[in-house]
């Protein structure tokens, strides 16, 4: 049921407040949640679910996508449709947070922070 | 000398995250829910109901039991002031907000990564 091969290419060394840990790391990056793990410790930008968007620090992450997010926007666009004129008008709601955890099945898209111009 | 693999035990002063992330794999934000019980959190829901409660329990399929409970954001949602204590299944909720200081965000990453080889083999 396990693999037989080990895909380790070396030690890495972690440093944490207390200890420093030593963990058997690829430097390869072979499916797309390795992209992720390169996202550690840099803000990242989430697509969810029912319009919502959060930038944030990434600090975990697992296979379902659920997140522990640091430092945290949200924004959440809502389309307004006036009546007589039938315009759409979006509008966008914000709210800080400093510290949270987005349960995986509401992600749709990780990416590096969006760059304007 | 500092690439040689040590196999001494965490210490205490290891938290339950790092120490149970080893031990199964797929266990990474179970222990980190569970060193956090007794803490006060707000989880919202995916029907937008907040609720800000003290942290129970929390169990594999990361549903939660708050004590305490109160609605938070101002209470247009259901007025569930008799409601002390509740039971939230895992699927349901959205967000869990944290308090900030109550998170090693480096013991977190340690984890992820620790978590993410573990996922692969």
């Amino acid at each position: 049921m396990f693999q037989q091969s080990i895909k380790q290419c070396g030690f890495v060394a972690y440093q944490s407040r207390t200890k420093t840990f030593l963990q058997p790391t690829t430097n390869t990056v072979e499916e797309p949640l390795d992209l992720i793990r390169l996202s550690l410790d840099e803000r990242i930008y989430v697509k969810m679910r029912n319009d919502r968007e959060l930038r944030g620090r990434l600090h975990a992450y697992d296979q379902h996508l659920n997140m522990i997010l640091g430092d945290v926007e949200e924004t959440v666009t809502t389309v307004e449709i006036d009546e007589e004129t039938y315009e759409e008008l979006y509008k966008s709601t914000k709210r800080n947070i400093p510290m949270l955890f987005v349960r995986g099945d509401g992600v749709v898209l990780v990416a590096p922070p969006l760059r304007v111009g | 000398e500092c690439f040689k693999k040590k196999k001494k035990q965490p210490t205490a002063t290891l938290t339950v995250q790092l120490t149970l992330a080893c031990v199964s794999a797929p266990q990474l934000f179970y222990s980190f829910f569970k060193s956090l019980v007794g803490k006060d959190v707000v989880v919202e829901l995916k029907n937008d109901l907040s609720i800000c409660g003290t942290l129970h329990s929390v169990d594999q399929y990361l549903n939660i039991k708050l004590t305490d409970i109160s609605v938070t954001d101002p209470e247009k949602y259901p007025h569930m002031l008799s409601v002390k204590n509740c039971f939230i299944r895992g699927s349901v909720v959205r967000y869990v907000q944290l308090p900030a200081d109550e998170v090693d965000t480096q013991l977190l990453q340690d984890a992820a990564r620790k978590e993410a080889m573990q996922q692969k083999q």
